[in-house]
């Protein structure tokens, strides 16, 4: 059993000296809370069955599987294309990321790489999703925690990006633009200068929600010194991207270990990590990873190369023998492909990593301890999508 | 009412009282999945705002609610919650099934874990095709709702058979 | 538009390669800090280690057997491999219902499918049972992960549990019971992750049927409808 950081052992031990003084003369026996599948602040079906001693958790377990669809069932009887659109709708928010990693595996194993023009839409894609998924977050978070203006000022700004996404892929989101080989279209007449405009407005949206929200005592209040969680621990339960960020590890797949694809090294961008490990400095290294997307999106926009869209690829695409796995660094964390191939239409076997059931299952243990809303800020800030958890 | 079970009611009483209620729906929180996003998309943004319609979307329990709009793929484990929930919304309820994994299991169609559609689970009143629908797709489906509730017959639904579930 | 070609794949590298075919790219044709890996963990596990491979500059894989399951697990965490990625399985036999995608349209565009069953076939390191388990962990240092598979016999389908080592395993672990039918020594709380708790059967197997599909066939590629009156095209092929 690994130590607990100070902050979280010195806010136990002082929340056991409140007991003692209040709870003397009362019995505090184990009550069972049940945050049941329909829960405005659970993010969609999420089940969390929490033991408490008063006001303080001794456990919390989730409870996943409403939202189970079969994913990798699925994936077993259906082409690579047909994979493409479905599995799309497992981060439901950034949805564009899903499919990235899939068809880099699917490149790799067939030998085939995008064309120039094709990797750098890909990645203005990508990075757009991750703007939509973690804007939507931070406003989630505020409105969870209290704060409805943050709610209302994420989705009127997300539709900026959401309109981009549209207009080039034909979908808000499950836009499947994604190909084997390259993309579905090339990107209409105008969208380059719209496209600055909307990073214009999405720099002025972290702005704003940095004035309104981070700065606001409350919130700090609610999230400064709790959950934390330290780097040893992230890294044995496989936590990724901004939680394993926020406890000051640094890295990010983008630049470590970009998959040939993509092309981060591109652009002139920053990895951001914080060393406190708590939910505040996990809500404000995603405000700034979604400052430096729009960042790389307006570099990355000025430098689009002319050329086709989509590599010479047959028709009905049969992926040759072999294993591959990609992951990439999506906006939920790692998401990976271990794809199987048996040389077929149809893989034998895709293992689907996805990012938030590694970062869920942190959850008993950085829940001990914390108070019944602390849970809330706890489950917000390590901010999961149920379609990640569940496949 | 006594007016109202017994079919007494005037036809401009009970068109009155249709007319308000189509027009002060209480929809509660009943997001699921993707569906759920455009549904949040519907109600909180200012673009597709809902409550110009006259639809509420605050209530997140189903005892305050109206209506509920099933928006997401319902799976066989979540199914008891889903008929518990809408066991627990009081008379007059309506439902709206969101997107093709409520209508009829959608893309999931042959998952061992998915309900084929949620009116396996509860009756439901007006079917909204899409993966995901469009927020005016959405809206679209509340005004079909309205117009329905606007020449519900008040009698009928309260005279009725209760609307035992399971 | 010239394709690049990748490092080729399913090429086997014995422990003792000195490998100098050149390739097309400036990958490198012999990975020495994945050979080094693969010594070290040879090194610790000793008679453990019972397959590998190496894909240059992409990725190492290593089959260990069952009783060195959990030792593999703690070499890697000595050498620096703290990141969990994922722990899952692999059932190697092939389906009885074909590809279920053979409608008469599937077969006119891709070939008709093999009439035997086919036998079963391991992917990459090897492999002798129906079931293998596969994990990966990471080391962010050395920004390189190493993929381990081992053989589950079909008769006793246990292993150690890795999540001592790595917490992470623990969802995992469940995950792989219920989707399998495995079992894990040591894990401490072996119940349902995504599955109602009546469940039956463990849907990751290939011999577990998908409902749907038996009741109504898959109906076939269908592009679009066909004009009322124009012959039907010939199947599009490369």
């Amino acid at each position: 059993m690994t130590a607990i950081s100070d902050p979280q052992s010195v806010a136990a031990l002082a929340a056991e000296a409140v007991d003692n003084r209040v709870n003397l003369d009362f019995e505090t026996e184990g009550m069972t809370l049940n945050m049941g599948p329909q829960h405005p602040a659970t993010h969609g079906t999420l089940r969390i069955i929490a033991r408490l001693d008063g006001e303080q958790v001794i456990s919390a377990e989730p409870m996943c599987g409403y939202m189970h669809r079969g994913y990798e069932k699925l994936t077993e009887v259906r082409t690579y294309p047909q994979i493409n659109a479905l599995i799309n709708r497992i981060d439901w928010l950034g949805s564009f990321a899903n499919e990235v990693p899939f068809i880099l595996a699917a490149e790799k194993l067939m030998g085939v790489e995008a064309p120039p023009r094709a990797q750098w839409i890909r990645t203005i894609l990508f990075e757009m999703s991750r703007i939509a998924n973690i804007s939507l977050f931070l406003g989630d978070f505020g409105l969870q925690l209290g704060g409805m203006t943050a709610g209302f000022y994420a989705f009127r700004d997300r539709e900026w990006v959401l309109n981009q996404i549209e207009s080039a892929t034909g979908g808000r989101f499950h836009p499947n633009f994604d190909r084997i080989g390259g993309l579905k279209d090339d990107l209409p007449k105008g969208w380059i200068e719209s496209s600055h405009t909307a990073m214009d407005k999405l720099l002025a949206f972290c702005d704003e929600l940095e004035d309104l929200l981070v700065g606001n005592e409350i919130f700090q209040a609610r999230t400064r010194g709790i959950g934390v969680i330290p780097a040893e621990i992230a890294l044995s339960y496989g936590l990724s991207g901004a939680n394993l960020r926020a406890s000051g590890v640094d890295w990010d797949l983008r630049r470590d270990n970009c998959p040939p694809g993509l092309v981060y090294d591109k652009a002139d961008w920053k990895v951001w990590t914080h060393p406190d490990g708590d939910c505040f400095a996990r809500t404000w290294v995603r405000l700034q990873e979604t400052r430096e997307a729009a960042k790389i999106v307006k570099q990355l926009l000025d430098t689009i190369p002319s050329g086709p869209v989509m590599a010479k690829v047959p028709r009905i695409i049969k992926v040759p023998e072999g294993e591959a796995y990609v992951a990439t660094e999506n906006p939920l964390g790692e998401m990976g492909y271990y794809v199987v191939s048996k040389g077929d239409l149809v893989p034998f076997r895709v293992k689907i990593r996805s990012a938030s059931f590694n970062n869920i299952s942190v959850v008993p243990w950085v829940a001990r301890g914390a108070y019944v809303p602390d849970l809330i800020s706890i489950l917000g800030s390590l901010y999961f999508i149920l379609g990640d958890i569940d496949r | 009412m006594g007016l109202v079970e017994s079919g007494k009611l005037p036809k401009p009483l009970s068109k009155l009282l249709n007319i308000s209620r189509k027009y002060s729906i209480w929809a509660y929180q009943w997001g699921l999945a993707c569906c759920a996003i455009e549904m949040g998309a519907a109600f909180a943004s200012p673009r597709y705002d809902v409550m110009r319609l006259g639809v509420i979307p605050f209530p997140a329990s189903p005892r305050q609610a109206d209506l509920v709009v099933i928006a997401g793929t319902v799976t066989d484990k979540l199914a008891p919650a889903v008929v518990r929930l809408y066991e627990q919304m009081p008379d007059p309820k309506y439902v709206i099934s969101m997107g093709s994994c409520a209508n009829c299991g959608g893309p999931y169609w042959d998952s061992y874990s998915v309900t084929k559609g949620v009116d396996q689970l509860i009756p439901v009143d007006v079917y909204v095709p899409g993966c995901p629908p469009r927020p005016e797709a959405l809206l679209e489906g509340i005004i079909l709702l309205q117009e329905r509730i606007a020449h519900e017959d008040m009698a009928e639904r309260w005279k009725g058979e209760p609307i035992v579930v399971g | 538009m010239r394709t690049k070609i990748w490092p080729s794949v399913g090429r086997v590298s014995q422990l003792s390669s000195a490998d100098t075919e050149t390739l097309e790219e400036a990958a490198p044709a012999i990975d020495e800090a994945r050979e080094a890996v693969l010594a070290e963990i040879t090194a610790r596990l000793g008679e453990g280690v019972v397959g590998s491979h190496i894909r240059p500059g992409d990725d190492l894989w290593i089959r260990v057997d069952r009783a060195n399951w959990v030792a593999a697990a703690e070499a890697a965490k000595a050498m620096g491999y703290r990141f969990f990625d994922f722990l899952s399985a692999i059932d190697w036999l092939p389906s009885p219902f074909g590809r279920d995608m053979d409608s008469q349209e599937d077969r006119v565009v891709s070939g008709t499918p093999a009439k035997e069953p086919e036998a079963m076939v391991q992917g990459y390191a090897g492999g002798e049972t129906r079931f293998q388990l596969l994990a990966r962990v990471y080391s962010i240092s050395a920004g390189m992960g190493i993929t381990f598979k081992c053989d589950l016999p079909d008769d006793d389908l246990t292993a150690g549990t890795w999540s001592n080592v790595y917490a992470g395993a623990n969802w995992h672990e469940r995950e792989a019971r219920e989707m399998f039918g495995f079992s894990f020594d040591g894990h401490p709380n072996m119940i349902n992750l995504y599955l109602p708790a009546d469940f039956v059967g463990h849907p990751l197997r290939k011999d577990f049927p998908l409902l749907a599909r038996r009741v109504r066939p898959w109906p076939g590629i269908v592009d679009v409808e066909p004009m009322p009156g124009v012959a039907d095209e010939e199947g599009e092929g490369e």
